[in-house]
């Protein structure tokens, strides 16, 4: 097994998922047999490779310190599920 | 107690730069708008948003790296640091893990004993700030998100430092550093400046690090030091015990000056950083870094050499003077207008300082201009006024913007060095107080004080004290 459900759980919780038992299986499986086919790459000498990022060749892709138009704070916070003062309004996050 | 312990402890800054615009996007960076008015789709997150990095950043952060000596990367990369909390938009924070842009640096500092050590700098990189949550009494929080998005250089140091002291002595040249660079306006309060400690012991003479604890964001000096020393006395006592300090993150808490675990954030450490595919690798040349090179300013430290040795100050003068920017550039004017150096220091650092202090004016505010200034100072070595006087015409400067010259001659502050005006009141002076006069003849030379202090007196202060003296001493002992 390339990855076990421990891994998957954990790796769903930090995502913010909420996954049932069967879910979790079946997640388990198509994961493991994603990273087994992928794991093929890992036959390839890539020492003196260096890490693709990106697949364009670019680099240095700049904007001037120049002030632009913004929303505004109605724009901002109209399609917030709840707002208040102009501030997007959320469940309280420290007691 | 802590005799038995060495204290180790790393800092990390994050410093706000002074961009008009924020990092990703063009909203402006401006503390203290109506929440959420400087936001776009790019800082709020939205799908199909792209940012484009703000070169000045990058600027300002070869500008650091430099004057912090530390290499500048010729290719680094930007990050997501993956993580959810209520402030963070997109559920990821552009920040740089591999190859940030500075590395291997240094600052020196002087212990509080007086010893200079050198505090390495393991790296600095660019990042976007995160926006503010108010906490109000209710079952809610609120979000303004402002603030994110907002360019910050973290600045990372090696655990070098060995006490709260130390710490804090780090902490100062470094703010000093970013707001002479003029890439951070240095103000604490508004979080401009904000520092977490890593806080470990280890028994002396042992090598490996012990556990550390982490102090997050703390925003004056005063309460670094403070959340240090409780730190290392909870983690002395717990080690005393026999017990084991965890590795946690930990608050300080103002009112009670103690630090409190942050329980609950422990388990979102596992950040799975990946380089941004949004943003393009950065590529930083020798030209690039040269052309940042010669925009460095001169540091407190070059200047502070400088003022002893051409102005001919103390060496304290000149750190006090060089301390801010501003002051620095306030008196180098003033000593090039006007040449005497010690004079003009004395000046800067009393007068000046206490006039600003008085009226709450920083110093690039000063009513009284370097040149005017000057033109005072002139007036006391060629005599024409006492510095007893000039404190006086400072105070009548300060108020109308008008020259020394103009104020003395209109005020009839002149001083009076001839000799031929002094003796008559002189003699009307001995006069009235024979009891003194026999006194001082009869070897109470003390009382000359005296004497001088009436003249003054009558003459409203305009009394060359040099010629006074003279005049008194002839008078009473022929």
């Amino acid at each position: 097994m390339k990855i076990s459900r421990e891994q998957v759980e954990h790796v769903a919780r930090l995502a913010r998922l909420a996954l049932a038992d069967e879910e979790l299986d079946a997640l388990t499986g198509e994961m493991d047999a994603i990273l087994g086919y992928v794991e093929k790459l890992n036959n390839l000498n890539t020492d003196h490779v260096v890490p693709t990022a990106h697949a364009v060749p670019m680099e240095n892709a700049f904007r001037d310190d120049r002030i632009g138009p913004s929303l505004g704070t109605q724009k901002a916070v109209a399609n917030a599920p709840e707002a208040a003062d102009g501030c997007f309004v959320v469940p309280k996050v420290i007691e | 107690m802590l005799s038995k312990y060495e204290v180790v402890i790393g800092l990390e800054v994050h410093v706000q730069l002074t961009t008009d615009t924020k990092i990703f996007c063009h909203c402006a960076t401006r503390f203290g708008n109506q929440p959420n008015s400087q936001t776009c789709p790019v800082c709020l997150g939205l799908p199909g948003s792209l940012p484009v990095l703000n070169k000045k950043v990058v600027d300002y952060a070869i500008l650091t790296g430099l004057a912090t000596h530390c290499s500048i990367a010729s290719r680094s990369l930007l990050a997501r640091k993956n993580y959810f909390y209520p402030d963070l938009p997109k559920g990821y924070q552009i920040s740089q893990l591999e190859l940030p842009i500075c590395e291997h640096g240094r600052l020196e500092i002087d212990s509080p004993e007086g010893e200079r050590r050198t505090i390495g700098i393991t790296r600095i990189h660019m990042e976007e700030d995160a926006g503010k949550l108010l906490h109000d009494s209710g079952a809610v929080s609120r979000v303004d998100l402002n603030r994110a998005c907002t360019p910050l250089l973290e600045i990372v140091s090696e655990p070098d430092m060995r006490s709260s002291d130390e710490a804090i002595a780090y902490l100062k040249k470094l703010h000093q550093i970013v707001v002479y660079l003029g890439v951070c306006d240095g103000n604490l309060e508004e979080g401009s400046f904000r520092c977490d400690a890593n806080v470990s012991l280890r028994p002396r003479g042992q090598k490996e690090f012990g556990t550390r604890a982490e102090l997050k964001n703390i925003n004056s000096f005063r309460f670094i030091k403070q959340a240090i020393d409780y730190e290392v006395e909870r983690q002395a006592d717990i080690l005393d015990e026999g017990g084991r300090v965890i590795q946690e993150t930990r608050l300080f808490d103002t009112a009670s000056g103690t630090t409190r675990s942050m329980r609950g954030k422990e388990e979102a450490h596992d950040y799975r950083y990946f380089p941004d595919p949004d943003l393009v690798p950065l590529l930083v040349s020798e030209d690039w870094i040269e052309e940042i090179r010669n925009s460095l300013p001169e540091l407190p430290e070059t200047k502070i050499d400088r003022f002893v040795r051409e102005y001919g100050i103390p060496r304290y003068d000149a750190e006090v003077l060089a301390a801010e920017r501003a002051t620095a550039d306030y008196y180098d004017a003033l000593v090039k207008e006007q040449g005497n150096g010690k004079l003009c220091s004395n000046w800067v650092m009393g007068e000046v300082q206490r006039a600003l202090n008085d009226s709450g004016l920083p110093v690039a505010e000063c009513p009284v201009a370097p040149r005017q200034l000057a033109g005072l100072l002139k007036r006391i070595e060629d005599n024409t006024i006492s510095g007893k006087i000039a404190k006086q015409v400072f105070d009548a400067m300060w108020k109308s913007d008008r020259d020394a010259d103009s104020i003395i001659e209109e005020q009839g502050l002149r001083q009076v060095s001839d000799l031929g005006a002094i003796e008559p009141i002189i003699d009307q002076i001995l006069a009235a107080n024979p009891e003194q006069v026999a006194e001082f003849r009869a070897g109470k030379e003390k009382l000359l004080g005296f004497f001088v202090g009436q003249a003054m007196k009558l003459t409203k202060g305009k009394a060359n004290p040099a010629a006074l003296n003279e005049v008194l001493v002839k008078r009473l002992k022929g």
